[in-house]
């Protein structure tokens, strides 16, 4: 259909403000590698749709969430029996918060295993890694928040893991507890830092992530040897296909969250003792597992002390992948990387599952 | 000269803005620390009259503001100690059927009188002294 005057008006009203044509021009021009492993390449975007999510239920259970222990649990329980479609919004609420993590996840080790870290991507990664660590921080202090049994010790033992680490674990166990031990001041904290301190550092970052990728591209695994591989165009053929994902993503989402509504728990007593089968959110099994299995003593050091240090050593060395993957002519380490990603993939998995189970 | 002169200003602006960048974020970080509120010194609390307790059986009571754990391990023996398992914080309780403490967070087992028997927890539990008054049951921290 021919334009009209009016719409070229209007259009050429927008342009002179807002410059769209360099949009579209750049939007034009933006292609996306296609090979074997391309359908990786949508799930940065799906924990993307699952931010978004978050951010919306988390604005509407806002209207209803009092962060205190004495209201904080009853206020979920109205929620859930009483506000009209609460049981639905706070189970998508929780449902997707643990999809993000999976998908997160599983964007680190597609990133991995197509070797996408390298030179010039450096900086990509390390703000990846950050967003999964702000991810995990999300899930820390989101999980207090309904003031339930098992959020309670769950809390206890992961601010008493920051009071192990040596000279600052005190102060840091102190700022994130609002004093001594955990109780009323806990609670607000970790409200604030959920719904204020968290958000915000979460957009910056992520828009510099975003910022990143548009600079430098999508990479291609080293296994494609075509130095000019089939592209699809971003715009429609890429981004119509994430939409489609996304739309998917919402039917998991939703499926899940109608069928298994989120449980609310025991509310928290601080003067009753940890139940039996205690454990923390799926994400954290494995290093809680590991705890499980180191004795008290070992050697001259305390088992504690010493997972938590084997714990730091392991986050440094995976944060400084893209650095230890070269050699020193440069060459990419292929190998390793990939055997590292198979082990710590293996590790998760396992002991999350013994986690889960024993 | 007109060098110096431009290299001293930049100094005078960076400085003064580094400054207050110091100034702004130094109230904000000292904020966030939350002040030392003391607890109010207990030393003593009534647990509870003895036909509360079966023997060979335990009980959470608050002690101040923390969790201690009372047990009555026969007729006459009683044993109380902090809740607070000394390796992630969790507290304790008595497992009736293994006639010792336990920590279900990490698995944390201690004997009746509060050493580490196995699992994680690096030291004893700290351990409070019982008495009986009449029937009152009192536990009270140790000298």
């Amino acid at each position: 259909m021919p334009e009209t005057d009016t719409e070229r008006t209007r259009q050429g009203w927008f342009e002179e403000r807002l410059g769209l044509s360099a949009l579209r021009e750049f939007l034009a021009h933006k292609q996306v590698p296609l090979h074997s492993a391309t359908i990786w390449y949508y799930f940065g975007g799906i924990t993307l749709f699952l931010f978004v999510i978050q951010v919306l239920t988390g604005i509407l259970l806002l209207l209803y969430y009092r962060p205190s222990p004495a209201e904080a649990y009853e206020s979920v329980q109205f929620i859930v029996t009483r506000v009209e479609f609460g049981w639905l919004i706070r189970s998508v609420h929780s449902w997707s918060a643990n999809l993000m993590i999976l998908t997160a996840f599983i964007h680190m080790f597609s990133v991995v295993f197509l070797h996408a870290y390298r030179k010039p991507r450096e900086l990509t990664w390390l703000s990846g890694i950050a967003l999964l660590g702000l991810a995990l921080g999300f899930g820390f202090s989101g999980y207090l928040l309904p003031w339930n049994e098992v959020s309670y010790f769950a809390t206890k033992v992961g601010t008493d893991m920051a009071a192990a680490v040596p000279v600052i674990g005190g102060g840091l166990a102190r700022f994130l507890r609002g004093g001594d031990d955990v109780g009323g001041a806990t609670l607000t904290r970790f409200f604030g830092f959920h719904v204020a301190v968290l958000p915000g550092l979460t957009t910056m970052l992520l828009l510099v992530h975003l910022a990143l990728v548009q600079r430098t591209g999508m990479s291609t695994p080293p296994w494609v040897k075509d130095a000019n591989p089939p592209q699809m165009p971003f715009f429609p053929n890429f981004f119509l296909r994430e939409m489609m994902a996304w739309y998917g993503a919402m039917g998991v989402l939703g499926s899940l969250a109608a069928l298994f509504p989120w449980d609310l728990g025991v509310k928290a007593d601080p003067f009753a003792s940890a139940p039996a089968g205690i454990r923390p959110e799926w994400y954290f099994l494995a290093p809680f597992y590991t705890l499980k299995l180191i004795p008290s003593h070992v050697w001259v050091f305390e088992g504690e002390l010493l997972g938590i240090f084997g714990f730091g050593l392991l986050a440094v060395w995976w944060v400084l992948l893209p650095f230890w993957a070269t050699n020193r002519e440069g060459l990419l380490r292929t190998r390793w990387v990939t055997g590292a990603g198979v082990a710590l993939l293996a590790y998760l998995t396992v002991f999350s599952m013994l986690g889960y189970w024993r | 000269m007109a060098e110096e002169r431009r290299t001293l200003v930049r100094w005078l602006l960076g400085g003064g803005f580094s400054a207050s960048v110091v100034s702004f974020l130094y109230p904000a970080i000292r904020f966030m620390s939350p002040p030392a509120v003391p607890d109010a010194a207990v030393n003593e609390v009534s647990a509870g009259r003895v036909q509360d307790f079966k023997p060979n059986s335990g009980k959470i009571v608050k002690f101040g503001s923390r969790p201690a754990l009372l047990i009555r391990a026969g007729d006459s023996e009683w044993r109380a100690y902090s809740a607070i398992c000394t390796h992630l914080n969790c507290t304790v309780q008595f497992q009736e059927s293994s006639h010792q403490i336990w920590c279900a967070c990490h698995n944390g087992f201690y004997d009746l009188n509060g050493k580490v028997v196995s699992g994680p927890p690096p030291n004893p539990l700290e351990e409070y002294a019982v008495r009986v008054r009449g029937d009152e049951v009192v536990i009270s921290r140790r000298a």
